[in-house]
């Protein structure tokens, strides 16, 4: 098989990753794009492995990698999420705004936000 | 000789002063006798050591204190007859005023910083005069200096002694920076700052530029002893103690510049140019410091006037090449003089006023204080100079140097050839000194009169008691109660002092007394001097008594002096108060006695010349600081802030907001670097 079939799906799946991520207001959705961008490298990774016939198949172990930590980091990006539901009683990323430097004109929202989340955590 | 001795004539009163300064809180009591005890010791050692060295001795030790790059600096003593003079004087007048302030000052809660500040004055003074190093000279000298400064200001509360004590510190900083540069001059020239060598090389000629080094030293010497142009902080220096008074500016620290013109005389005595400056000093400064004291009105600036014109009598003698005279004269002076502030000080103690015409309307004053009384009328007919108190021989030691070198053949007793002194500088000397003499009794008969012989007790008038408007006044605060008589402490310093005040002038007489132990000269009066200026200073008595008792006269007659009329207010019910006086000193002055008074407006030229074109240039300073400097400052600060103002308004808190940026960069840095 040729090397260009699995490199432009790869590409093509990092794009709707990348998309996802930048587009996409639920958090949920926008994990899962970050989980579809990851698969895309682990996509080339596997497929430059075997078009270079590499002896030692370190493009499959970088995988395998790859894929703990992912899993590993869905796992606590979807705690977050979780938490911020149940704190907001939104998943909605556009909302989440409690950690920026709101300008002067907003600036009595900047800490109850910060109460609510520390109010949270203490929980 | 052991040389322990003399090393610890300096040495103790300035343990004395860290000892008294260590315990001065915890322990009070201790306070007295830290003060005394040092002072005393030394004084007595400084007695020994005069004894030892004996006369026509003189004593070198050094030992080398910094390698420099050029000359070195070595801690070293130079004793000779001049050295162990003055400072037998010096241990004298301190204890003597150590032991008049422990009961003028019983209940000032500073006293114990006082008595430290006075007894490392003492050991300064000490230093002075024993060092055989200029540069450990100058340090004595400076710390002096400063000593004087906090002294002055030792009433802090009061504006008046702040500013006196500045102004002293200024004006005599003025003289020191020459000074100090004619020092380093003279160390180049002669290859050593040691006095012995530094004589040396006068001697023999080896100095290259002995005008300007002369020159150089003698504005450090006008400054110190209040000669002519720097001589405006004396008579303001009297906001301090009276004591104070008495020791620094009196007796011992204005002193110190004589001194060191009586060692240095060689270096003088090569350069004519420079005699005759420090003639015309010291004529100006005796003149003009005698008529101001004729015109004031605050007892201590009389006596400081006074103190001025006694120093320029010294700084005249100097210019006339006798430095015997000159010291004979500074030593005579510094007993009568601090014998004068003492009782200065007892009479206003009683008085409870600095002001000669108040004084004049207390009854009974001369029975109140009969110690003052007394020993105050020695010490001012041996200012006068009358025979046989010691003023009298000094003051015609001085006429008669000053009369041998207008005659060309200066009395230098070998230091130089006669013909080193100009016959100029001897002429401005003899007539100013002469003039000077006639004033001097004036002013002396002036003071004793008004102040103890006023008409107040028989005119039974209770004026109000205070010092004349608009004359300068230099007010102490008082701590005594006036109520009380003097203690013994206050009163048996007087008697001390009033025995060589009438005896020390015979001292001068025989060539192997006073002479013998100084350069072997002659001290004794010569025949036409001392019938002129006796002559002349019992002219300025009756001259002074004659005003004095037509002035009463006038005052008994109900009529106001003639000088006075003008100033008469209008209200008939409210005479003024110096109406009332007998002032001799108005009708003797004439149009003069308002210049006079206010010291012929030195003051008032300096502060227009020098003061107040540098509180301009202070202003403008502060303005270029405050408005201009500070305006990049704070445009930097403002730049700095809106610039982050900018950058906030990035930082949105939307995590796809930062996503996208960041992509746009790695796209852009991926773009950059592929192509």
């Amino acid at each position: 098989m040729h090397l260009a079939y699995p490199v432009v799906l790869a590409a093509l799946l990092f794009s709707v990753g990348v998309y996802g991520v930048l587009a996409r207001r639920n958090v949920v959705l926008v994990l899962m794009s970050v989980e579809l961008m990851l698969n895309a490298v682990n996509l080339n990774l596997v497929a430059f492995d075997a078009w270079l016939r590499d002896s030692l198949h370190a493009g499959q172990a970088l995988t395998l990698f790859t894929i703990t930590i992912a899993a590993a980091e869905i796992g606590l990006g979807l705690a977050i999420v979780l938490l911020l539901f149940r704190a907001r009683g939104t998943a909605d990323i556009d909302k989440v705004t409690a950690l920026g430097d709101p300008s002067e004109s907003t600036a009595e929202e900047a800490p109850a936000g910060a109460e609510a989340l520390k109010g949270q955590a203490a929980v | 000789m052991n040389l322990a001795l003399p090393a610890l004539v300096p040495a103790l009163p300035a343990l004395g002063a860290a000892a008294t300064l260590a315990t001065g809180r915890r322990a009070p009591g201790l306070a007295r006798p830290l003060a005394i005890v040092p002072v005393a010791v030394s004084a007595v050692l400084a007695l020994v050591v005069a004894l030892q060295l004996g006369t026509g001795q003189t004593l070198d030790a050094a030992t080398r204190l910094t390698p420099t790059g050029g000359p070195d600096i070595a801690l070293g003593i130079h004793l000779d007859g001049f050295s162990s003079l003055i400072s037998v004087l010096v241990g004298l007048v301190a204890t003597c005023v150590q032991v008049y302030s422990t009961a003028y000052l019983k209940d000032d809660p500073r006293y114990p910083s006082y008595a430290a500040l006075v007894s490392l004055f003492t050991a300064a003074m000490f230093l002075v005069v024993y060092s055989g190093d200029l540069i450990v000279l100058l340090v004595g000298w400076e710390v002096m200096g400063i000593c004087s400064y906090f002294l002055i200001g030792h009433h802090w509360e009061t504006a008046d002694a702040r500013s006196a004590s500045l102004k002293a510190f200024l004006v005599t900083k003025l003289g020191d920076v020459p000074f100090l540069f004619g020092i380093f001059l003279l160390g180049a020239d002669a290859g050593s700052f040691r006095i012995p060598d530094v004589l040396t090389a006068a001697t023999d000629g080896r100095l290259g530029h002995p005008t300007l080094i002369a020159l150089l030293l003698l504005a450090g010497v006008a400054g110190k002893s209040a000669q002519f142009p720097l001589h405006t902080w004396l008579p303001d220096a009297m906001a301090g103690p009276t004591p104070v008074s008495a020791l620094i500016h009196a007796a011992t620290m204005v002193a110190a510049g004589i001194y060191l013109v009586a060692r240095l005389l060689p270096v003088f005595l090569l350069s004519g140019a420079a005699l005759v400056v420090l003639a015309v000093m010291a004529a100006v400064t005796m003149i003009g410091s005698a008529l101001c004291a004729l015109a004031q009105d605050d007892l201590k600036r009389v006596l400081a006037y006074s103190t001025v014109g006694q120093l320029g009598y010294m700084a005249g003698a100097l210019a006339s090449g006798d430095r015997e005279a000159s010291v004979f004269h500074l030593v005579s002076h510094g007993a009568f003089k601090a014998l004068l502030f003492l009782a200065a000080g007892v009479v206003i103690h009683a008085a409870h006023t600095n002001s000669i015409s108040a004084m004049s309307r207390m009854p009974g004053l001369r029975r109140r204080v009969p110690d003052a009384y007394w020993t105050m009328g020695i010490a001012l007919v041996a200012l006068v100079g009358l025979p046989p108190f010691s003023g009298f021989f000094s003051k015609e030691a001085v006429l008669t140097a000053a009369e041998h070198a207008a005659n060309g053949e200066a009395l230098t007793n070998g230091l130089g050839p006669a013909s080193a002194v100009p016959q100029t500088a001897g002429w401005i000397v003899l007539i100013s000194a002469g003039l000077t003499a006639l004033i001097t009794a004036a002013y002396a008969t002036r003071l004793f009169l008004v102040a103890f012989h006023g008409p107040a007790a028989a005119a039974g008038a209770a004026a109000p008691a205070g010092p004349e408007a608009d004359a300068p006044y230099s007010p102490e605060v008082d701590e005594a109660d006036p109520a009380t008589a003097e203690p013994p402490a206050m009163r048996w310093p007087l008697w001390v002092l009033a025995v060589p005040t009438m005896g020390f002038g015979v001292a001068g007489l025989r060539s192997d007394w006073l002479p013998a132990l100084l350069d072997g000269g002659s001290l004794r009066p010569s025949a036409v001097t001392a019938v002129t200026g006796t002559g002349l200073a019992l002219v300025g008595v009756l001259l002074a008594y004659g005003a004095w008792r037509s002035a009463t006269a006038r005052l008994g007659a109900g009529r106001p002096a003639p000088a006075a009329e003008g100033r008469v207010p209008g209200q008939a019910g409210a005479p003024a108060a110096e109406v009332i006086v007998a002032d001799p000193g108005r009708t003797l002055l004439g149009p003069l006695f308002g210049p006079a008074r206010h010291g012929f407006g030195v003051d008032r030229l300096y502060s227009t010349l020098f003061v107040r074109p540098v509180t301009a240039a202070a202003r403008l300073v502060r303005f270029l600081d405050r408005e201009v400097v500070e305006t990049y400052v704070r445009s930097g600060g403002l730049g700095a802030n809106l610039l982050g103002r900018a950058v906030r308004l990035a930082q949105t808190g939307n995590a796809q907001t930062y996503l996208s940026a960041l992509l746009a960069g790695v796209v852009l840095l991926a773009v950059l670097v592929a192509v």
